[in-house]
């Protein structure tokens, strides 16, 4: 899933300042699993910014809706009745969510209230890491089901590098070298061989962004409605 | 008016959740060891310590609280194994979000106090109540009627119906897997 945090509070203060009325729009999918942007944490954020507005002396209106996701049209309709009433709204989706909520409600002024960081998995509660770019032509089949473009620092598909060092990484001790993780994997399953393998310089034209994708499925009807 | 009248000494109102099995029985012990200790103190019974969340803790500043404080079992005495642990977490975080807000970290606090320990529960109520009176009032109080905003309601989402099926019935998953 998409991991996010949250932004200071008075890197969003500077955002909202001047503002009388603003909404807070939460996103129940990802951001809520990662604890930045669900109800839970709007209803602490916005509780945060009515109390420093009260605090600052401002007369402000914040409320607050968390809505089941923002990446989906179907859901983002839900806050057409409310919207005219705002002078801003906060989203606290990821980067995509809160461009879908500003291309749906385009006369307005929307605001991002969380850094989006990465595609990852929970390591543990409250901890993140991540685990994919994106880069549109997995090689997990032959690594071990260990990302080489992502744990490993140089993104190298053929290797180690020189300076794997006892398991680290040169680039950071704290990390593990991914091809010391990818050749132990690989020696457990017994398919060391693929290690032999030279990879094919990766189609790094597939990540140019953005990226745009129509399922199979509806390549087909598209075609049909357009004869 | 007489001067008595005209300085009101600060009355800090201040708020403790309570786990039901070590700080609230400690509070019960306190009363029958006949203990005096800080009137401000508003105790709130809680299940386990594990339970509070930022958003309650916050809510009672929002509310006017000059100070709270959460009290749960010893390390390792936990009811639940792990919920006064995770209390310990909650406060520390809120604490970053209270001066986040420009409100004294110091009104709030975490204290271990044991089913036995009824001074200890006396201890917690007097440190806080002390805290309250060097730091003054919430400024919040002032503001507590002023309106700030609210959560908006949330219609439940709307599934679109089935399609018209050319052949045989659709049918949804949930009917499919039921046994009649
Ligand atoms: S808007 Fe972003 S965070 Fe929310 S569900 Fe979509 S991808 Fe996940
Ligand atoms: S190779 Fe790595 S970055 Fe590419 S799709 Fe697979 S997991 Fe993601």
């Amino acid at each position: 899933m998409i991991v996010a945090e949250r932004k200071p509070l008075e890197q969003v203060e500077a955002m909202i300042d001047g503002f009388e009325r603003i909404l807070v729009v939460g996103c129940g999918t990802c951001v809520a699993v990662c604890m930045a942007g669900g109800e839970k944490e709007v209803e602490l954020f916005a509780a945060e910014l009515r109390m420093k507005g009260k605090l600052d002396g401002k007369q402000r209106t914040i409320d607050e809706i968390t809505i089941t996701r923002q990446c989906d049209m179907e859901y983002l309709e839900q806050l057409a009745k409310y919207v005219d009433d705002y002078d801003a709204i906060v989203s606290t989706a990821c980067g995509a969510g809160v461009q879908f909520l500003a291309e749906r409600y385009d006369e307005k002024l929307v605001l991002p209230a969380l850094n989006t960081r990465f595609i990852g998995v929970a390591e543990g509660a409250g901890v993140w890491s991540q685990r994919c770019m994106a880069c549109s032509d997995c090689v997990l089949d032959q690594t071990g089901g260990i990302c080489p473009m992502t744990i490993c620092a140089k993104n190298l598909l053929n290797g180690p590098c020189g300076g794997t060092d006892h398991g680290k990484c040169e680039v950071d001790g704290e990390k593990d070298c991914a091809w010391t993780l990818i050749y132990r994997k690989l020696e457990k399953i017994g398919r060391l061989d693929t290690m032999r393998k030279i990879q094919p310089p990766k189609d790094y034209s597939l990540m140019t962004t953005p990226g745009k994708y129509t399922h199979e499925a509806f390549k087909e009807t598209q075609a049909e409605d357009e004869e | 008016m007489s001067k008595d009248n005209a300085v009101q000494p600060f009355e800090p109102k201040v708020v403790a959740y309570c786990c039901t099995y070590c700080a609230y029985t400690a509070g019960d012990l306190a009363g029958s060891m006949r203990l005096e200790y800080a009137p401000n103190v508003r105790v709130v019974k809680i299940l386990c310590t594990g339970k509070v969340d930022a958003i309650l803790l916050l809510r009672a500043f929002e509310d006017g609280a000059d100070a709270v404080y959460v009290a749960g079992c010893a390390i390792g005495d936990c009811h639940f194994l792990e919920g006064n642990l995770r209390a310990i977490q909650t406060v520390a975080y809120t604490k970053k979000r209270l001066a986040e807000i420009g409100l004294e970290p110091e009104r709030l606090e975490f204290f271990h106090v044991p089913a036995s320990d009824g001074p200890g529960f006396a201890d917690a109520a007097n440190e806080m109540t002390r805290r309250a009176k060097t730091l003054g009032p919430n400024p919040l109080r002032k503001s507590i009627t002023q309106a700030a905003g609210r959560k908006l309601a949330k219609e439940s989402d709307e599934h679109p119906p089935l399609p018209e099926a050319v052949l045989g019935k659709l049918i949804h998953h949930s009917e499919r897997t039921t046994v009649g």
